[in-house]
């Protein structure tokens, strides 16, 4: 079972990179306060460990993870904290936040010394990771050592670099992988370094060939690591078709990717662990993409974590026409959110700004069963029957035609002529059948 | 600026493509076909073309009315049902004959099962053989100012010899859209270049039919009579614009090369064994028929357990 480069299914969307791709990431600084909700990967919330008017350092731990699947959270700036409360995130809903005035100083805490790769353990490798509060910064946000934390170590034989950056507008690992392609590497290297057995692969769309060229001359030295050029199509970067179309494993949706003896991480994450390792250094930042075609200026910007999302829009020459519709991440993953008043966080990918919303502009008609949505699956499930029976709330149907299989890529509503909301039902679904196995 | 924003759920992007839009391809697909039939047989066929589709659109207009639904001839599929059934009909079909079909095939074989998507038979196709079993002598009566009756396949099944290049071009007697080969594949081109068909349907068909015939046929492996099985009756029309009808044909991708096998071994029986000279019409039908069942024994299995191939 060779890697075959692609998967089967999958939609090629206008992509609107253009917007976005040419300029250079830009640094910003915060100007207002800066929220940190306590719960911005998965598992457990953390706990905060500072009070209110407590001065804090950029650095500064003010958040402790409650528990192994759980993660610290970090001050971007020096400050006071002024209030733990609930405030809106991205979401919609109100959680429970941490605010920080900024001083405007950026005074840091000492990182302290940070011993080169080579001496460090595995132990402490992940210690490392886990302290500084990497989660999976594609959107999922995972704890990240807990993801390098598998059963059976020895037996991973690929760590995936997820390069493929496939969601349409998003060009935040694009810039990385030009502007800081060394730190990308550094970063699969601390991880290669968990994994003895283990190959790494930089796995790339074609339609970034500067990043592929730039890649491969840097890793030409390198013997454990290949850069793989993957046929550009959407959803190339979702992990288990990634997976796929890297090393011709395919896992199903009740395996992890260590199952197949994988592991990925997106550019973000790996930079992140790479200041981890190699600098003491917290997740403090991340790339943001603010585009769209409302948006004035649209590019990448370097933001700190906490950061509102109103300076973004701000940064960006604000809206040049009223948008209808922003969406926190890309057009096909991505949610919709109504209120801009809210902090960036570890996940935060992008900010989509659209004049027009597509989906409200056409009616919802019958199902034509013209099978368009079939192609496109890439979880090679039929969305049109699985959207029935969701639509029934035929739970038994739903699994037996394999809904489970679905990712929730998009492609099927994305496709589909008589514009049904075909992920949207089929979500849903996939969402109550996985909180009914957790009961028993 | 907040009550302004619309949120749904993702993706937040949409394709162009529309059912009117696809519907609309389809019938510039059947003009070919259509107009080389109106060349082919005079202008009693233009007529019957128009009144068919009339009939089918106003009896959608009507029904929806009757029953207070949402008026749906926007979507152009009362229009495809009817070109392709007027298709279907003998060039000298009495008017009354369109209109009826028309009717039959929207209210009875359409609406009566929920509209559009709900179907299980060909609109088209089942008005077609109600209208061969209601009307039989002029059904079958291919007779006209420019043909003295018996279509090409009658001749083959007594034994007589057929010109296949006429049959290619279409200068045959049969209905007003199946004779044309050439326009027929014209069209289907066009909707295969559009993504709107694909091949997996009628090749599979094709296929398996040559297949059939060169077996059961009693003449081995020649090609004339291959060929002039082809050309002849509605078969092109059939595997192109008809078994590929998405409401009627299997969903699942295996499915779909199953149903035109099916097809294709049924289309050989029907002709060579059964007592009409065709058999397409009835083959679809009865493909129609077995949908859910060949839907059941080919679901795919899904990404990681097995179908990540497919
Ligand atoms: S069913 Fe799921 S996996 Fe398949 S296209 Fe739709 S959202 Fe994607
Ligand atoms: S794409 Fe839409 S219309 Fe076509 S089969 Fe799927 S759900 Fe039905």
């Amino acid at each position: 079972m060779g890697a075959r480069g692609t998967f089967t299914g999958g939609i090629h969307p206008y992509d609107g990179k253009d917007l976005s791709k040419d300029k250079p990431i830009k640094d910003i600084l915060p100007k207002g306060d800066l929220v940190y909700p306590l719960s911005q990967h998965i598992g457990a919330p953390a706990v905060p460990v500072v009070k209110k008017g407590d001065h804090v350092l950029t650095g500064q731990k003010i958040a402790d993870a409650a528990g192994f699947v759980s993660a610290p959270i970090y001050a971007t700036v020096s400050g006071t904290v002024k209030a733990i409360e609930k405030r809106r995130v991205t979401v919609g809903d109100n959680v429970n936040a941490i605010v920080i005035e900024n001083d405007g100083k950026y005074e840091e805490v000492d990182y302290g010394e940070c011993k080169p790769l080579e001496e460090l353990t595995k132990e402490e490798i992940v210690k490392k990771v886990q302290e500084a509060g990497v989660v999976g910064m594609g959107g999922a946000g995972f704890p990240t050592h807990v993801k390098l934390s598998p059963k059976e170590p020895d037996k991973i034989e690929y760590v995936i670099a997820n390069c493929a950056e496939c969601e349409p507008y998003l060009t935040s690992d694009y810039r990385r992988m030009l502007e800081e392609p060394q730190k990308v590497i550094d970063g699969l290297k601390c991880v290669l370094a968990l994994f003895d057995n283990a190959k790494g692969i930089m796995a790339v769309e074609d339609n970034k060939p500067d990043c592929v060229k730039i890649l491969k001359e840097l890793t030409k030295d390198e013997p454990r690591i290949t850069v793989k050029a993957l046929k550009t199509k959407y959803p190339q970067g979702a992990e288990r078709q990634l997976i796929y179309a890297a090393t011709g494993r395919a896992i199903n949706s009740d395996m992890l990717p260590a199952d197949a003896g994988c592991i990925v991480d997106n550019v973000d994450t790996l930079v992140a662990i790479n200041s981890a390792v190699r600098e003491n250094k917290p997740l403090m930042y991340r790339i943001v993409t603010v585009t769209g075609d409302a948006i004035a200026d649209p590019r990448n910007f370097r933001v700190r974590i906490g950061t509102n999302y109103h300076e973004l829009i701000d940064e960006a020459g604000g809206f040049k026409e009223d948008p209808e519709k922003i969406v926190n991440g890309g057009p096909m993953m991505g949610f919709a959110i109504f209120d801009l008043d809210v902090p960036t966080t570890k996940t935060a990918s992008a900010l989509l700004c659209l004049t027009h919303d597509q989906v409200s502009e056409k009616e919802e008609g019958p199902c034509i069963n013209c099978g368009r949505c079939v192609d496109a699956c890439p979880g090679r499930v039929i969305p049109s029957r699985l959207a029935d029976f969701a639509a029934r709330g035929d739970k038994e149907s739903f699994q037996k035609w394999n809904g489970m299989e679905c990712c929730e890529c998009g492609c099927c509503s994305f496709v589909c002529p008589a514009k049904r909301q075909l992920t949207q039902q089929i979500k849903s679904m996939r969402k109550m059948v996985l909180a009914d196995r957790k009961k028993k | 600026m907040s009550d302004l924003m619309k949120v749904s759920s993702n993706p937040h992007i949409r394709s162009k493509a529309g059912t009117s839009k696809i519907m609309l391809c389809v019938v510039l697909a059947l003009m070919p076909a259509a107009a080389f039939g109106v060349y082919n047989f005079g202008i009693n066929a233009l007529l019957l073309i128009l009144i068919t589709v009339a009939s089918c659109v106003c009896s959608e207009f009507l029904f929806d009315m009757i029953c207070k639904k949402k008026n749906s001839i926007g979507d152009f599929s009362a229009v495809v049902t009817g070109v392709l059934l007027a298709l279907n009909l003998p060039p000298n079909a009495p008017w009354w004959i369109g209109l009826v079909g028309g009717a039959f095939a929207i209210v009875v074989v359409k609406m009566l099962f929920g509209g559009l998507g709900q179907n299980f038979m060909n609109p088209a196709l089942g008005a077609r053989c109600f209208l061969l079993i209601s009307f039989t002598s002029i059904m079958t009566n291919f007779e006209c100012d420019a043909y003295t009756g018996a279509t090409p396949l009658a001749v083959l099944k007594s034994g007589g010899s057929v010109n296949v290049f006429d049959m290619v071009v279409g200068r045959t007697a049969g209905t007003i859209g199946e004779t044309s080969m050439i326009a027929i594949v014209i069209g289907a081109c066009f909707l295969i270049l559009l993504g709107i068909i694909d091949l997996r349907i009628p090749g599979s068909y094709i296929v398996s039919f040559i297949i059939f015939i060169c077996i059961f046929g009693g003449h081995g492996i020649d090609f004339n009579y291959v060929a002039a099985h082809l050309a002849g009756g509605g078969l092109m029309l059939g595997a192109f614009f008809m078994a590929t009808d998405y409401v009627t044909r299997p969903i699942t991708i295996k499915g779909q090369y199953l149903y035109g096998v099916l097809l294709g071994i049924l289309t050989g029986i029907f002709r060579i064994f059964g007592a009409g000279a065709e058999g397409v019409s009835y083959a679809i039908i009865l493909g129609n028929i077995l949908v859910p069942l060949i839907e059941k024994v080919t679901l795919p299995k899904g990404f990681g357990r097995g179908g990540e191939k497919i």
